[in-house]
């Protein structure tokens, strides 16, 4: 299963789309694993002579389809962090009239949207639409650090070990969501993990 | 707290101004200063504003936009340039051929809708005729912040070039003009391939100019939101029609050549009003019935809301038929 219908939530929380060929002469895609299915479903021959792919496989096996579309630019990378360089180049180097795809786990849009609103990107302008993996990428609000991959609520900060309730309160300048002290008040009062969006009482 | 004085009436607050310059630029364009009579500072303006003057002509009232084309550093005076159109509703050649220096006038708190922003890496104007004098208050504003930008400016003849010395003696090399009658044409897709991530396109003219930068950018692959314009639309004639207004339980009739809104406000009626010229959104106003075809003019509401018959922009728009109920 590769498509997820999240549940509406408040107004910081991210909305994702579906990738459409716009028109102009430079397109950059960029995805994660089962992000490439969205860049299959939108390549035509014409938008491909036009498009730098920057892909990230995460272990998935789309890495030879995508190179089959014949992309002017192809570029697979063993993670984002090794990626973002290139992100950032491609920017440098580009006028208006490029357009960005991004395709796959929140994280990585989230991430990348970032790098493109700094090169002068209205985070409307940016396409992203989800794909692959549900889990998160955490800002714990107290010593804020990152945990990448979040798929538990509530999970345990990988940095200062509190106990955090997952929010859907997103920073899109941190590309995360934020994770808040579930038992400050009663310390070891911590609920039972559930995945994120499993039906329960707690959410 | 908010030091602005509290509202009540519709409309900006109003300023009681004297008028200090009547500047002849060309054959068709007069720029007019005013100062204010209590002797104080104007409120700050960010380039891209407008103000609403107030022309008092016989019995008959006008309350036509302008855009602010003053330095907004300079809070000592607030100047607007005025075209001529003599074949447009009467205000723009009341003002040329009636307005003197020493003469007293009211204008309103300016209102801005269609601001810089400032986090554009670049900003890139399209200026057409009149169309420049936004764009005189914005690059004011730019360089006291060494800010980035670009004029591009079409106008009819060098005769009529509003500005067009002024500009390019100050900055050389950022403004670049165009003169229709020596056949000299921007050319736009060039223009809008070679720019910066994160530039921005702002757009003052003609419909047909606004249109075509719109058309052009997004054919380019440059996002709407990077395209912004300001079209200041003057109420068009048209036929008379009644109209029933239920709140104030009055029976109006718009006459030829006056709007729905200013009918209204003949009529005794206060209501809300910014722009009067379709894009601010102030005016919007619920139908309760409506039988007959709407003449909608506007930018604020779109083309669903306009097919659906239940909001009219009255400083704009338009009825034609049986009757019209509105909740005023």
């Amino acid at each position: 299963m590769s498509k997820f219908e999240f549940p509406t939530s408040i107004i910081s929380r991210p909305v994702y789309g579906t990738l459409k060929a716009r028109s102009g002469k430079h397109h950059l895609m960029i995805a994660d694993a089962e992000g490439a299915e969205a860049i299959l479903d939108v390549a035509t021959p014409d938008l491909m002579a036009n498009s730098h792919i920057i892909y990230i496989p995460l272990g998935t096996d789309y890495a030879d389809k995508l190179r089959a579309l014949s992309p002017a630019q192809f570029y697979v990378g063993p993670t984002y962090a090794a990626s973002v360089s290139r992100i950032r180049r491609v920017l440098e180097r580009s006028n208006m009239g490029l357009n960005i795809y991004l395709s796959g786990t929140e994280g990585l849009m989230g991430q990348a949207q970032n790098e493109a609103m700094q090169a002068g990107f209205a985070h409307s302008a940016i396409q992203t639409e989800h794909r692959g993996s549900i889990a998160r990428r955490m800002q714990c609000v107290h010593c804020k650090g990152i945990t990448e991959d979040v798929e538990m609520d509530p999970f345990v900060c990988s940095h200062c070990g509190l106990n955090l309730f997952v929010r859907d309160h997103y920073s899109r300048r941190w590309a995360a969501y934020q994770g808040v002290c579930i038992d400050a008040e009663d310390p070891g009062n911590v609920p039972a993990s559930k995945g994120i969006y499993a039906q329960g009482d707690e959410v | 707290m908010s030091t602005a004085p509290q509202k009540a009436k519709s409309g900006a607050e109003k300023l009681d101004v004297k008028v200090t310059a009547v500047v002849p630029l060309n054959e068709l364009v007069t720029r007019f200063e005013f100062q204010r009579r209590d002797g104080e500072l104007f409120p700050p303006f960010s380039g891209g504003a407008h103000t609403v003057v107030q022309m008092v002509d016989g019995d008959r009232t006008r309350l036509n936009p302008y855009s602010l084309m003053s330095d907004p550093a300079d809070r000592s005076r607030y100047a607007i340039s005025v075209r001529r159109d003599d074949e447009g509703r009467g205000g723009s050649l009341f003002m040329h051929r009636n307005v003197k220096v020493g003469d007293e006038m009211v204008v309103t708190y300016p209102v801005n809708l269609f601001s810089l922003d400032l986090r554009a890496k670049k900003h890139l104007f399209f200026a057409g005729g009149i169309g420049i004098t936004p764009f005189m208050a914005m690059i004011s504003q730019l360089e006291r912040t060494n800010g980035n930008w670009e004029l591009h400016y079409a106008c009819r003849s060098k005769a009529l070039g509003s500005y067009v010395d002024e500009l390019t003696y100050k900055y050389p090399n950022k403004v670049h003009i165009y003169y229709d009658d020596q056949k000299q044409a921007m050319d736009l897709k060039q223009l809008l391939e070679g720019q910066p991530l994160g530039t921005n396109a702002y757009v003052c003219g003609p419909k047909g100019m606004i249109k075509w930068v719109h058309a052009t950018a997004s054919a380019a692959g440059w996002p709407d939101a990077n395209v912004l314009s300001e079209e200041f639309m003057a109420p068009e004639p048209g036929a008379p029609f009644e109209v029933r207004l239920c709140q104030s339980d009055k029976t109006i009739t718009v006459g030829e050549n006056e709007s729905l809104l200013e009918a209204i406000e003949r009529a005794g009626v206060d209501a809300p009003y910014l722009c009067r010229g379709g894009s601010c959104g102030q005016c919007e106003t619920d139908v309760i019935s409506a039988d007959g075809e709407f003449v909608h003019r506007d930018h604020w509401l779109d083309d669903v809301e306009h097919a659906s018959g239940k909001k009219i922009m009255p400083c704009v728009s338009r009825f034609i038929g049986k009757s019209l109920e509105l909740d005023r």
